[in-house]
């Protein structure tokens, strides 16, 4: 059952051959069975994944379940779940049970899936690897010497090992789609706007956005359906109609044009993964689509802008954690300062501090000019090259990572070089415009990522190419042996 | 290039508001250094006569209506503090 696609299961549901309450025990069961050597959830929910279970079979019964209604899902530990302690990777909250649910949790509620837990991630998010989780390292079920990738790690690795059917992330500079590049996974970053970011943990608000992760595009057309729309509540949601996204996935690739941005293939991608993502376009293009060589001239400064919005960001919404309201306290503060001082210096992480300290830095009076308002100016530049490419292909084709997943280690003295496995994807958030993974072919054994990239709101197309890929690949079919 | 040394970290730590220990400081004062340089990169470019992006969409911040919307929830919110008393927030004492 841990192998079969949502579409699958919703049909097995739907014709009474299985239970959700079934369903739901044996995702319990692989996790019992699994997760003490993957490390990919902080909290199993299963009691009450069992309620959930039940009340969607009563739907089942009385005629009322939709297309979601009793399929499990793992969430990531960055959405507030009312009742439910969340953690976003960080001892600062390591006792938080939010007083209220985030709206995709609720949407996900609503739709009547079923929740097994809430997943490990890198501490507030920021981290490329998921090494900076106060819960421990995720291993990557592909190679458990491996990362999994982040911050969406335990999202990309309970999935990828058949613990969960599906999973949520969030993506603020390529969380969602390096992760699924690195486990074989197919992963969405909407248009920002298009999910509401409210009761999501904040980390840099303009570049934040949910989306969902699973093994197929189908999959995530279905999850994207019901996380999508309109809330008041986020004051940077967007008021734009949402398709329904699995509409559009049959369409004819013929005459799609697909642009292959020429920086996108320089030295620092690896050669290999660059001739698995060239294998891919070919594919499309027997499938009817046109290639079209495109240039994004400024993408080479997403990294250094990436840099500066985030850290700067991320420091003034991260300036709640006071020791005072909610979170961590440190033990007999001495004085108001000290307070602040030391239960910000024990809670957070060393990652979490050096980005609170260079977003200080760079926002600090004198400073705000040269880099905040430089990098608002490049957001345009970049912003700019995709609105001019997309005036000559519908959609973007690159790799989604410049190599596949590093070793647990390898990275965690050399910032810079972890930064570098965002190359390909900051850019997308930066510009606010959807991108996705779709898992491309293997290195060694290691899952390789192609990234889609669509235009503002057009992830109906990129569903759509993705889903005709898979159709004629099997990559995204693949499972780790030692988790089958 | 930028050179940030252990001073610089210890100032910036304190207008953080973060405690570090002292054994991390010259580990935050090089990789700072290091990502200072990265992001050194972006005043190459000259972007005198380019407008800040302020939104993707270049949407303007929405309002509402002012009229009371949230409930207030003291009791339940103040369960997530680490100290209270009476309804109030505890801090060590500010005022001598």
């Amino acid at each position: 059952m841990h192998t079969k696609t949502i579409a699958e299961l919703s049909s097995m549901l739907h014709s009474k051959k299985i239970t959700s309450v079934e369903l739901t025990e044996h995702f319990l069961q692989r996790i019992k069975q699994h997760d003490g050597e993957l490390n990919s959830f902080v909290t199993v929910t299963d009691e009450l994944a069992m309620q959930q279970a039940k009340a969607a079979d009563a739907q089942f019964a009385d005629g009322s379940a939709g297309p979601l209604t009793g399929i499990p899902f793992a969430h990531k530990d960055i959405f507030c779940t009312d009742g439910v302690k969340t953690t976003c990777g960080s001892k600062m909250l390591d006792n938080f049970i939010a007083p209220y649910d985030a709206t995709v949790t609720e949407k996900l509620k609503a739709a009547g899936m079923v929740m097994l837990g809430k997943t490990n991630m890198d501490e507030f998010a920021m981290g490329s690897s998921n090494e900076t989780s106060y819960y421990g390292p995720v291993k990557n079920p592909w190679d458990t010497k491996k990362v999994p990738g982040g911050s969406s790690g335990g999202a990309v690795a309970s999935v990828a090992a058949g613990l969960a059917p599906c999973s949520t992330g969030t993506d603020t500079g390529g969380s969602i789609r390096q992760p699924a590049a690195y486990t074989a996974l197919t992963g969405i970053k909407p248009t920002y706007g298009r999910v509401s970011r409210w009761g999501m943990i904040a980390f840099a608000s303009s570049l934040d956005q949910a989306g969902p992760i699973a093994h197929t595009a189908e999959d995530a057309a279905m999850l994207l359906n019901a996380m999508s729309g309109f809330d008041e509540k986020d004051s940077t949601s967007v008021e734009e109609p949402v398709p329904d996204f699995t509409a559009a996935l049959n369409d004819s690739l013929e005459g799609v044009k697909i642009g292959l941005p020429k920086e996108y293939f320089s030295d620092q991608l690896n050669p290999d993964i660059a001739a698995l993502v060239k294998t891919a376009a070919t594919e499309l293009e027997k499938l009817g689509a046109t290639l079209h060589e495109i240039s994004l001239p400024n993408c080479e400064l997403a990294i250094p802008a990436y840099y500066v919005v985030a850290p700067t960001e991320c420091s003034a919404n991260l300036s709640r954690y006071d020791g005072v309201r909610y979170g961590y306290r440190c033990d007999d503060p001495k004085d108001l300062t000290d307070l602040y001082k030391r239960s910000r210096g024990e809670g957070f992480g060393k990652e979490v501090k050096r980005r609170l300290m260079i977003g200080t830095y760079v926002s600090s009076a004198g400073y705000y000019d040269a880099y905040y308002l430089q990098a608002q100016k490049l957001r345009r530049l970049i912003r700019n090259d995709f609105v001019e490419a997309f005036k000559k292909v519908d959609i973007i084709l690159g790799p989604t990572a410049p190599d596949t997943a590093f070793n647990i280690g390898e990275k965690n003295d050399d910032p810079i070089s972890m930064y570098l496995s965002d190359v390909y994807t900051a850019a997308t958030n930066l510009a606010g415009l959807p991108g996705m993974s779709s898992p491309c072919g293997f290195i060694e054994g290691m899952p390789v990522g192609l990234q889609l990239t669509g235009n503002y709101f057009d992830e109906s197309r990129m569903l759509n190419v993705a889903h005709q890929y898979q159709k004629v690949t099997d990559f995204h079919q693949q499972c780790p042996k030692e988790f089958k | 290039m930028s050179k940030f040394d252990t001073k610089d970290v210890e100032k910036v730590a304190h207008l953080a508001r973060l405690q570090l220990d002292d054994a991390d400081v010259p580990g935050y004062a090089q990789s700072m250094t290091s990502i200072l340089d990265l992001i050194e990169q972006m005043q190459a470019v000259d972007t005198k006569a380019v407008e800040p992006m302020a939104h993707p969409l270049d949407a303007t911040q929405r309002l509402r209506a002012d009229i009371v919307t949230e409930t207030n929830e003291r009791e339940k919110l103040q369960t997530l503090a680490p100290a209270t008393e009476a309804g109030l927030y505890l801090v060590p004492q500010v005022i001598e």
